[in-house]
């Protein structure tokens, strides 16, 4: 493998982990908070949706971007209430929002679209396009980093570089600022925070709605950047692996980050075939390299996060004492 | 606050759950522009109205009994076991390379032998990820739902790659040989009489209920149904109790896998006759809103399996009939789940709240 076809898979690594590394700092701050949330594939599919038509009916991939949000907080805030408010089961509840997910961005591509669950390609102003980082052009020439430099970092959309930038500023709310101090002892411990006059509702509400934003970022990249339109389930299982990424990550942002990349790069591995045969010297189907990034995930569930200790109360609703 | 009545809780809060359901259903197929009413009118006429109907409405069923038992038998331990798609994928691994490669001389022995080869495939698929999440406390969840997807990998391969025959463009096995045919319903003496024409429910239906009984029978009436219930109510109290709780984790798990991967003796061998890419079809999800449905009771989700038949095959009525798009069943099995699963509380909160307003009336009319 010549550094050449290195720096395309490397590439793709990065504009492949973007929609994983949204997903998973929006799990981040859910379960952090206590909340389980299987519904990230869900949330993500249902704003790829809403971006991508909403995008093609104005143009403006802006207005895209804000209907993603609006329709990823909407199942956020139905989990919420089903997870939050009337303490149903969390796993359940993101089950089956992944199923109403699921169909219901089919049937509404094809009542606005009528090309069989599909929305129409977007292009120009409709789609997050790539943008050249300073001086990427000049430095082409310098050996070695040059390239890498306008090959990989250089040229992705805008949301990529947000993506990035998201995993400092999770850090920072999380570890630095009193709502995230509140937001991770509602995880640990919530009737402490009750005691001290906190609303752990209303912390948790805060927590969920976070998620919905996210959610709806890695939706509106999958629709209007990575690829130019909505297809059914293109999310692909993706909302899953970022849960995987996360557990990996034992919770933390940077952590997140590496993760991320890592699925990632499994998943470029996956499109490129050729090389893979090409470095291991036996041909391996194309199956199994679409399995891949789901083997491995099971993989490193198995064995390689070492103890991967989640929130003390995750999963369960906080029921007051009267 | 008082408590509602057993027979509430046991019967109305699903019935509700469901209502509420279908009304939210109906807002979505108003919403995309079309009728509800032509919708449950045309779902109504063709699964229930008429033998033919019954004939895939039942088919449908058979394929939930089986997925649906699976996820009850997990959830008893505490586990939810979403990987049912993927062991019923694999179980009709076990099914065709049963009928295809061992010679039976008639379809009741093949029937037995398919049978005990997709429930083995099935939990061996299911085994997996109990033993990481025995032994590694890996979660069960996602490990299964993961697995799904490299069992959807896997099949393709082994449908395009090994079994197909040559020359064959389809990704999919040789037609099974003639021996291992199952009557369908309209073959079967007497049966006949209702169903006239072809249909492809068949006997697997029976073995479907036999089934309902034995897992019954299972979880209430032997030492290791109650080791499974003890271990889903509290892990505490069962290792106390002496219950082992990887030993729990794996034979629950494996009969859950078991009983989605014998679902392939209705879908492969009973209809298909051949293993073709998908063949599932969502059987093993729909599985998780037949148990929740069905209150995990073997009853419960023989009716609930009946009325996702309906569901299903009137969806694809609506596929064909109208211009809702057949994914409204996918839709109405979130919407269910999400009601009967996730806010149950809301609706047992609901008709707590109605009938303290009707005890509050009763105690009025007493004291004046």
């Amino acid at each position: 493998m010549d550094y050449a076809t290195l720096l395309q898979i490397l590439d793709s690594t990065i504009r492949l982990a973007t929609p994983l590394l949204f997903a998973c700092l929006a799990g981040l701050y859910s379960e952090r908070a206590g909340i389980f949330d299987i519904g990230l594939e869900g949330k993500m599919l249902m704003a790829a949706m809403s971006s991508a038509s909403v995008a093609f009916l104005t143009g403006s991939v802006w207005a895209g971007l804000m209907a993603g949000i609006l329709a990823s907080m909407l199942m956020a805030g139905i989990h919420g209430v089903a997870s939050i408010t009337f303490r149903g089961n969390q796993l359940i509840s993101g089950v089956a929002l992944n199923f109403v997910a699921s169909g219901i961005t089919v049937l509404v591509a094809q009542r606005l679209f009528g090309q069989g669950g599909r929305t129409p390609p977007l292009e120009g102003e409709a789609r997050f396009n790539p943008i050249t980082l300073p001086f990427a052009e000049e430095l082409q020439g310098v050996p070695i980093l040059g390239p890498l430099y306008y090959e990989v970092i250089s040229g992705h959309s805008l949301l990529v570089y947000i993506a990035v930038l998201t995993v400092p500023l999770t850090w920072w709310i999380l570890f630095r600022t009193r709502f995230g101090l509140r937001l991770r002892a509602v995880g640990e411990n919530p009737a402490a925070v009750d005691t001290a006059g906190i609303s752990v509702v209303g912390l948790r509400f805060a927590a969920v709605a976070i998620t919905g934003i996210l959610c709806g970022l890695a939706g509106a990249y999958m629709a209007t950047a990575l690829q130019a339109g909505f297809g059914r389930e293109m999310t692909a299982g993706r909302g899953y692996i970022a849960l995987a990424a996360l557990i990996f990550a034992k919770w933390r942002p940077v952590a997140a980050l590496w993760a991320c990349l890592l699925f990632g790069f499994f998943q470029a591995l996956a499109l490129r075939p050729d090389v893979v045969q090409a470095v291991v010297q036996v041909k391996i189907p194309v199956p199994f390299l679409d399995a891949l990034p789901y083997v491995l995930t099971v993989l490193v569930l198995a064995g390689f996060v070492g103890k991967a200790i989640p929130p003390r109360a995750g999963g369960e609703p906080y029921v007051k004492e009267r | 606050m008082e408590r509602l009545p057993r027979w509430a809780d046991v019967a109305l809060v699903p019935l509700i759950s469901l209502l509420l359901a279908a009304i939210i259903a109906a807002l979505v197929i108003l919403a995309i522009g079309q009728d509800p009413w032509e919708a449950i009118t045309v779902m109504v006429q063709g699964s229930v109205m008429n033998a033919y109907g019954w004939g895939y409405t039942l088919y449908y069923a058979t394929s939930f009994m089986f997925t649906g038992l699976a996820v009850t038998v997990a959830f008893h331990a505490g586990l939810f076991n979403i990987g049912g798609e993927g062991q019923a994928q694999l179980g009709g691994l076990g099914v065709a390379l049963c009928c295809l490669f061992l010679p039976w001389p008639h379809w009741s022995l093949a029937l037995i032998g398919a049978t005990f080869a997709g429930a083995a495939f099935g939990a061996a698929w299911a085994a997996v990820p109990a033993y990481l999440q025995a032994k590694r406390g890996s979660h069960i969840v996602i490990t299964t739902i993961m697995f799904n997807y490299i069992a959807s990998a896997f099949l393709i391969f082994m449908l395009v790659d090994v079994l197909r025959p040559d020359g064959q463009m389809d990704p999919a096995t040789a037609n099974f040989p003639e021996a291992t045919h199952l009557p369908t319903l309209n073959e079967i003496p007497g049966l006949n009489l209702i169903f006239t024409s072809g249909v492809p429910a068949n006997v697997t239906l029976f073995i479907a209920l036999a089934m309902a009984v034995v897992v019954w029978a299972l979880l209430w009436r032997t030492r290791l149904g109650y080791a499974i219930r003890a271990y889903g109510k509290s892990e505490p109290a069962a290792r106390y109790a002496g219950i082992s709780p990887f030993g729990i984790i794996m034979v629950a798990m494996m009969i859950s896998g078991g009983l989605a991967g014998m679902m392939a003796i209705n879908n492969v061998m009973g209809e298909a006759e051949r293993l073709l890419g998908n063949s599932a079809s969502g059987a093993g999800f729909i599985g998780i809103a037949v148990a929740l449905m069905g209150r995990n009771h073997p009853v419960g989700v023989v009716l609930a399996a009946l009325l996702f038949g309906f569901l299903f095959q009137g969806g694809a009525e609506l596929g064909l009939w109208t211009k809702i798009p057949i994914e409204m069943r996918t839709v109405v099995q979130g919407l269910v789940i999400l009601f009967t699963g996730a806010l149950d509380m809301m609706v047992r909160m609901l008709l707590t709240w109605i009938f303290n307003l009707f005890r509050a009336g009763r105690m009025a009319k007493g004291a004046a």
